[in-house]
């Protein structure tokens, strides 16, 4: 087993519904919805945020589309225009969460090396 | 009427006030479409109306949507594209006057029918049906209106499709509202088009699937989007969304292929989960989808097709966003170079809060971020590497005190003489003093509202 970062196994949207941020967990492969549902537990994305969450972590599951919503209670400083955050709407939580570390077999790891980011040679002809 | 023989193409054109201009343009241009819906309104754009109207009598709408108009009226008459918008704010009487001279000037007069639906207002209303025991109370803290009741600045409930639907079917080119749910813009057309019932919970359900993903604009079209966005095509002229619907509720999201972006299963559903609560439970004031029945399929390229959406009827309520003043908020920002560039903006943070201190200013809430380090990922970062080239200090204060605020606005540039070295980035001038103006959301009964709603049709 390996631990890697979601990152390589997800793509995620994050928003706002008043005090609270919504975050949307997309495996790039089906095939591993069962894993983050696994491992992406509501209290493990409690424990991973800490005190910037200061109420509770809701997750609903939407297993016809592979994917896991999660509601970060008290977690944007009184949202939209009370909020002294930089991002007061919840936007960038996204890839807040997805620093989180999983466990993946071998195989896994070696399927998803490399997602999530920008490849070097890619980086290098998005800039010609 | 062509109930079921056709799909209907309903192109989103703006998905908050502040989009891209040339949007809604590209998307007449680009191809064929139906229907053009351009949704305008955020939670707070409303108060910010209110209070323009409040300074001038013939202001309170999305003015940005009239010359969009006059450069669209002379195709959308041509090609009977039917705009529906949320443009008219808290005026849409006014928005609607502009409208038509705009129609008039694009040489359409007589032959532009413009729709007018009102009724969301309900300030006027408010101490009435606080007298009559709606508490309107906070949706999240469950605090009465009361509390707050000589602060309310805007108070709308949220209308639905019908009078929508009522408009064109009145024969309308143009429907104007005020605040309308953002899903109801894409599916009042899908339900008129097809005459669906107001009970056909299924069919409704679908239209606010297709609402939802057509109410960000290019956020469902490769806008935003982590997945390869690096390999996005050219979205300098991004593609807005469209979706063909048709008559049995499923629909196919799609873009016009000359334009940027791309419609895919990752696109689709980044935006499917947006802003969502409880998926099961999407709460409209036409019906209650529910976004676990979604089944989405690959249909090829920019092609992604939706069905299977399963609704019930809605609740008996209305929501009702009502904006309020909620003390004062101001930023200021410096910016600190190496060495040591985060332990200098700390420092200087340190030194301007025992000032602030000294002056006896009380804020309920001080915060300091370091922009290029902990702003928007905050704890999870850990702390700055010793070579950090330079962080942006960010420091933000709010209280019911407009005095304490304005002297905080006062105390950012003396760092730059009195702190630490190795400072600039102060050259903006002394930040703004921002009134917050705050939301509070709360529920309504239906029947509160209902009898209110007219729909008004204006020649141009």
């Amino acid at each position: 087993m390996v631990r890697v970062q979601l990152l390589q196994l997800a793509h995620a949207r994050s928003g706002d519904k008043g005090n609270t941020a919504n975050v949307g967990v997309i495996p790039y492969d089906e095939e591993d919805y069962p894993l983050i549902l696994e491992q992406v537990t509501a209290a493990r994305v409690k424990r991973h945020f800490g005190e910037t969450v200061q109420g509770p972590v809701e997750r609903f599951r939407l297993d016809n589309l592979h994917a896991v919503n999660f509601l970060l209670h008290g977690a944007l400083d009184g949202g939209g225009t009370v909020s002294l955050m930089t991002d007061a709407q919840g936007k960038v939580f996204s890839t807040a969460l997805l620093r989180m570390e999983v466990e993946v077999s071998d195989e896994v790891a070696r399927r998803i090396r490399g997602r999530g980011r920008i490849p070097r040679a890619e980086a290098e002809a998005l800039h010609e | 009427m062509t109930a079921g023989r056709r799909a209907v193409r309903i192109a989103s054109g703006q998905g908050f006030w502040g989009d891209d201009l040339e949007a809604p343009v590209r998307q007449v241009e680009g191809g064929p479409i139906d229907y053009l819906m351009l949704d305008y309104l955020a939670e707070v754009t409303m108060s910010i109306m209110q209070k323009q109207r409040s300074r001038n009598p013939d202001a309170g709408y999305a003015r940005d949507f009239v010359p969009l108009m006059e450069r669209i009226f002379p195709a959308c008459a041509a090609r009977r594209i039917r705009v529906v918008t949320n443009a008219g704010g808290v005026n849409p009487a006014e928005c609607a006057r502009e409208v038509a001279a705009a129609a008039r000037r694009a040489g359409l007069g007589g032959r532009a029918r413009i729709g007018v639906v009102t009724g969301d207002d309900l300030m006027t209303r408010l101490d009435t049906l606080l007298a009559s025991g709606h508490a309107l109370r906070n949706m999240d803290t469950g605090e009465p209106l009361e509390s707050v009741r000589d602060r309310v600045m805007s108070a709308n409930a949220y209308l639905g499709a019908r009078p929508i639907a009522r408009a064109l079917n009145g024969g309308a080119l143009v429907v104007l509202t005020g605040r309308s749910t953002d899903t109801a813009l894409t599916y009042a057309p899908m339900a008129h088009e097809f005459g669906w019932s107001w009970d056909a919970w299924d069919l409704l359900a679908a239209g606010v699937v297709a609402g939802h993903i057509n109410e960000c604009g290019a956020q469902a079209s490769g806008g935003n989007c982590m997945a390869r966005w690096w390999a996005m095509p050219d979205l300098a002229r991004v593609g807005f969304p469209i979706i063909e619907a048709r008559a049995d509720g499923t629909f196919t999201v799609t873009k016009h292929p000359a334009l940027g972006g791309a419609v895919t299963l990752r696109t689709v559903k980044e935006q499917l989960l947006y802003e969502m609560g409880d998926p099961a439970d999407y709460v409209t004031p036409d019906v209650t989808a529910d976004f676990t029945t979604i089944r989405l399929s690959d249909d090829g390229v920019d092609r992604v097709g939706v069905g299977g959406i399963r609704g019930r009827p809605p609740t008996s309520s209305f929501k009702v966003s009502i904006a309020y003043s909620a003390g004062y908020k101001a930023v200021g920002t410096l910016v600190y170079a190496w060495p040591d560039a985060a332990e200098k903006a700390r420092a200087a943070a340190g030194i301007l809060q025992r000032r602030l201190d000294r002056l006896g200013l009380e804020f309920d809430r001080v915060r300091v971020e370091l922009v290029g380090w902990d702003s928007t990922h905050g704890a999870l970062v850990g702390e700055p590497p010793a070579d950090i080239p330079e962080v942006q200090l960010r420091i933000a204060v709010r209280s019911g005190d407009r005095r304490a605020v304005k002297r905080f606005t006062r105390e950012i540039a003396p760092l730059v003489l009195t702190g630490p070295p190795s400072v600039t980035g102060f050259a903006g001038g002394r930040p703004r003093v921002q009134e917050i103006v705050a939301y509070w959301p709360a529920l309504i009964d239906r029947s509160v509202v209902e009898p209110h709603i007219s729909v008004d049709l204006v020649e141009a």
